[in-house]
């Protein structure tokens, strides 16, 4: 039981210290990843914590993004869009499930 | 279906007879070529009727209907697929059956699954599916499954015989890896070995899956990872060919006794390697769009061993 509500706590104080570092920054940044003729664009980013990246497809093939144990956005149509907040620091490889080829690169400091 | 059918015949002659293989292609109105050893000869002008009146077995090849697809390219692919199956109900030999080389639908949802079921339900033929990524793409990746995974194996491969012709439906679109190509994995691997051993090698062998398994274009991911590790289990087979789909246009090679080719879309056509800054759909001009699209039937004679495979566009 005690365990149990250190390890709540534990998790408390580590949120509240993330949120703490997000707010640090006046402004979080909103990043914007385009998906066109099968690439992203651009492939690589250098981003800060708490900062915000919206990828769009403007292809007329449905693609995804997924970074393995990180993020899966669901299917893209054409125009569709996906959104992910990045929490803590770390490299955050990622592809196209649909089209492996496709590759990016996001590190978050 | 099923016709096993034992040619002892066959079996005398072994699997080191040179299987001769005809590849005949038209190109509107029937312009005949062959290929024998891999050396393509043109056999000019043939009365395209008489080409479509094989002898043996004959089954068809349809691939990436896409039904749900309505960009530029093709603003009603479900109507070019009912196209396709008008053509298919006009041949005037009727085929055994009927292979698709999978995305059936452009992006999974229970409605195209529907529609295209209901086209290509009107060739009354026994279809054998094989998944492409675009049937994979629901939440759940069951509607494939729920309609077409019955009796298959993992993500829905699985084997068949027909008219002494042992048939492999292969699954090379699911869990693909960052900067790869298609991927068999290991455990469907394992189960193709296990498949194939006991097989008299003078058995031919169809191989059929949405993405190339031999490598087209790696910069497209045209090309399957572990593809040359299937090819190396179907080594000694007499005759061997291998079907796919995925890349919307024609293209093929004849290596020893395997002969690999790939099949028009019924949906929309995509660029040759290369030849456009990405593969996505090409959109032509509308008179010329049923020229790139089409099927490919296949024709297996059970005495001269010969897998003919004729590429029809759905028009000249």
């Amino acid at each position: 039981m005690t365990g149990t509500t250190l390890r709540s706590l534990g998790l408390v104080i580590a949120t509240a210290i993330l949120l703490q570092l997000g707010s640090a920054r006046a402004h979080a940044e909103e990043v914007k990843v385009t998906i066109d003729n099968f690439t992203f664009s651009p492939a690589e980013l250098k981003l800060k914590v708490g900062d915000t990246i919206t990828w769009t497809n403007h292809d007329d093939i449905p693609h995804t993004v997924v970074s393995a144990g990180k993020f899966r956005s669901k299917t893209m149509d054409t125009d569709n869009t996906f959104s992910f907040t990045f929490t803590s620091a770390g490299d955050y490889k990622y592809f196209c499930s649909l089209h492996p080829h496709m590759t990016g690169m996001i590190k978050v400091e | 279906m099923s016709d096993h059918d034992h040619n002892h015949n066959d079996d005398e002659r072994g699997p080191s007879r040179r299987r001769v293989l005809e590849c005949m292609t038209w190109a509107g109105t029937g312009v005949l070529w062959t290929i024998t050893g891999g050396v393509p000869h043109s056999l000019g002008l043939v009365d395209a009727a008489n080409a479509a009146e094989p002898a043996g077995m004959t089954f068809l090849q349809i691939s990436d209907s896409h039904v749900g697809f309505d960009k530029p390219a093709n603003p009603n692919a479900l109507g070019t697929l009912e196209e396709a199956i008008n053509k298919i109900n006009a041949m005037p030999k009727k085929p055994s059956f009927m292979i698709h080389t999978g995305d059936i639908t452009h992006l999974s949802k229970a409605a195209e699954f529907d529609n295209a079921d209901r086209i290509i339900s009107q060739a009354k033929l026994d279809v054998h599916y094989v998944p492409g990524e675009h049937d994979f793409l629901d939440e759940e990746i069951k509607f494939y499954k729920e309609r077409y995974g019955k009796g298959t194996r993992g993500p829905g491969y699985y084997s068949f015989d027909a008219n002494g012709v042992h048939f492999v439906g292969l699954v090379n679109v699911v869990d693909l890896k960052a900067g790869g190509l298609g991927n068999l994995g290991a455990e469907q691997l394992a189960w193709l070995a296990d498949d194939l051993k006991g097989k008299s090698k003078s058995t031919p062998v169809v191989v059929f899956a949405h993405i190339p398994l031999w490598t087209v274009y790696p910069e497209w991911g045209w090309g399957t990872e572990d593809g040359g590790r299937a090819l190396e289990m179907l080594k000694g087979f007499g005759s061997v060919t291998v079907l796919n789909g995925h890349i919307h246009q024609v293209m093929q090679k004849v290596e020893g006794a395997v002969t690999f080719h790939t099949a028009r879309s019924t949906a929309f056509p995509q660029p040759a390697p290369g030849t456009a800054p990405s593969p996505g759909p090409m959109k032509v001009e509308d008179a010329k769009l049923r020229s790139m699209l089409g099927i490919a039937s296949v024709n297996f004679k059970q005495n001269d061993h010969k897998l003919a495979i004729i590429d029809t566009p759905l028009a000249g």
